[in-house]
């Protein structure tokens, strides 16, 4: 407790679990929709995209969201496409532009000197790169994530369970995967600087599959990946002060051993079940 | 009056024109069956009539646009699913953002009429196959107002389960007077229940009345023991 009270004092730190917080909570919603629809890929895509964006942005003195924000809503819309232009090599696409967007970023920034730190932050993610310019926009974006979440709730459901059937019974689809896709962008450059490009899609993709082996209901799975998301975060926040480890691995590690005990939890209650019936 | 007429209708789909010059109307409170062989362009004709696909030539006119209920093929993504049936139900209920007493009044009484309102809070992907077709049927009728198209609706069920779901379908027409269009490759069940009859070969190899397709030679090669 002392030590979260310690943490909390820190000005860098309130802004990181701030901040953090959000994105964890709008990654995790989003995610839910992703990982059903397997585009899972996209997310992973994105992050990439965003690292390259940003060693760009570094490297030419640019405020590095206002590069890597248009740029990775850009690719969103690429990336969603390609998987629902061509299912079978879709991911191979995502992973040829991911794999492009990283070396672009590398090689722009090796021929810049004195930001080989950054590079490092972007890639595993810093709790002190967090600026007071961030919050705002991390803020207005979350909040955007999730008044629209809540408001297009039965239709992302609709359009989540069975394209088919909504496009045939006139809902516009592709607004909605587009809709899906803009948010996930502004999500994943948000999030990138603290969480980093390797780690942001776990984000995505953790909370959901975990509340997914023991929620029977859409909007269980919703709610708790949402405070799944939330509550692992802090606690992987808090283990990075207290263990002295990278801020997203830490968040990742909590997420996995979560995800662990869902798995079992999800197991014995079909056991149980089977049991019963 | 013609719920639906199609005209010359020819659809290309992946490059491929699978549909040709198909031509045939369904009148309000008929029973079509679109039978025909794998690959002979039944479920893509279907699609073009919702507008899935759209269609290279020829027309196909709608008497009504809204008010469709649809039966998709089910997809390998949705078999696991985390949702409540009623949660499936219920998304068949319209377009607006949020369901109102109307919407969840009609998702109840559909699925008191098919036999899942038991089951209302069960998992979707708890289900078996034959209790998933229903949830989707109940969906797909909360839409539909005139109109129910099936795309192999009894794919993979057991002959019992089967024969249910046609009784089932077969008593919607009748009691509801919902138009029924069913695409199948059961061509014994779709004579039995069916009114009219169309054969798919990319083009039409048949059209018309259930007893009159029995005595067409494309009928007597395909229902053979019938």
């Amino acid at each position: 407790m002392n030590l979260v009270v310690q943490i909390l004092s820190y000005h860098f730190a309130q802004k990181a679990l701030l901040v953090g917080t959000l994105t964890a909570l709008c990654s995790a919603l989003l995610g839910v929709s992703l990982v059903l629809k397997r585009y899972s890929m996209i997310g992973d895509g994105l992050s990439h995209v965003g690292f390259g964006a940003l060693c760009v942005a570094a490297a030419l003195n640019l405020a590095p969201l206002k590069v890597a924000v248009p740029v990775v809503i850009v690719s969103a819309f690429l990336l969603l496409r390609i998987s629902e232009n061509s299912r079978i090599k879709g991911d191979a696409a995502i992973a040829l532009i991911s794999s492009t967007a990283i070396a672009v970023g590398l090689i722009v920034s090796s021929h810049v000197d004195g930001i080989n730190a950054d590079v490092s932050g972007y890639m595993f993610g810093s709790v002190l790169s967090v600026e007071d310019s961030d919050v705002p926009m991390s803020v207005g974006l979350s909040l955007a994530v999730l008044v629209l979440y809540v408001l297009f709730y039965n239709r992302i459901f609709s359009v989540t369970f069975d394209e088919s059937f909504s496009k045939a019974t006139g809902t516009n689809t592709a607004a909605y995967n587009a809709l899906i896709a803009l948010l996930t962008a502004g999500t994943v450059a948000v999030g990138m600087k603290l969480m980093g490009t390797l780690l942001i899609s776990s984000l995505i993709i953790f909370p959901p599959l975990s509340a997914m082996r023991v929620c029977k209901s859409f909007r269980g799975v919703v709610c708790t990946s949402a405070v799944l998301a939330v509550v692992c975060f802090f606690f992987g926040i808090v283990g990075s002060f207290a263990f002295e480890l990278p801020a997203g691995a830490s968040v990742v590690a909590v997420n996995a051993a979560a995800f662990l005990l869902f798995l079992l939890a999800g197991a014995i209650g079909k056991k149980v079940r089977g049991r019963g019936a | 009056m013609s719920i639906l007429s199609c005209e010359h209708v020819s659809v290309a789909y992946d490059g491929r024109t699978v549909v040709q010059d198909v031509s045939f109307s369904v009148e309000k409170g008929e029973y079509l069956c679109i039978v025909g062989e794998n690959g002979s362009g039944k479920s893509t004709l279907l699609k073009s009539i919702l507008g899935l696909v759209p269609v290279r030539s020829g027309s196909i006119s709608l008497a009504c646009r809204d008010g469709i209920g649809y039966l998709p093929q089910s997809t390998p993504a949705q078999r696991d699913f985390p949702a409540s049936v009623r949660e499936v139900v219920l998304s068949g209920c319209g377009q607006k953002l949020f369901y109102g007493k109307a919407a969840k009044e009609r998702a109840a009484q559909n699925m008191r009429e098919l036999h899942i309102d038991t089951i209302r809070k069960k998992s979707y992907r708890e289900l078996s196959g034959g209790q998933q077709q229903r949830v989707l049927l109940a969906r797909a009728l909360c839409a539909a107002e005139a109109l129910l198209l099936l795309d192999e609706p009894v794919t993979g069920l057991d002959p019992l389960v089967t024969a249910e779901m046609y009784e089932t379908i077969r008593d919607l027409n009748r009691r509801r007077g919902l138009t029924v269009i069913m695409v199948s490759h059961d061509i014994a069940a779709a004579v039995r229940h069916a009114d009219k009859i169309l054969h798919l070969d990319a083009g039409t190899e048949f059209f018309g009345t259930a007893a009159a397709y029995l005595q067409s030679d494309v009928g007597r090669r395909f229902a053979k023991g019938i």
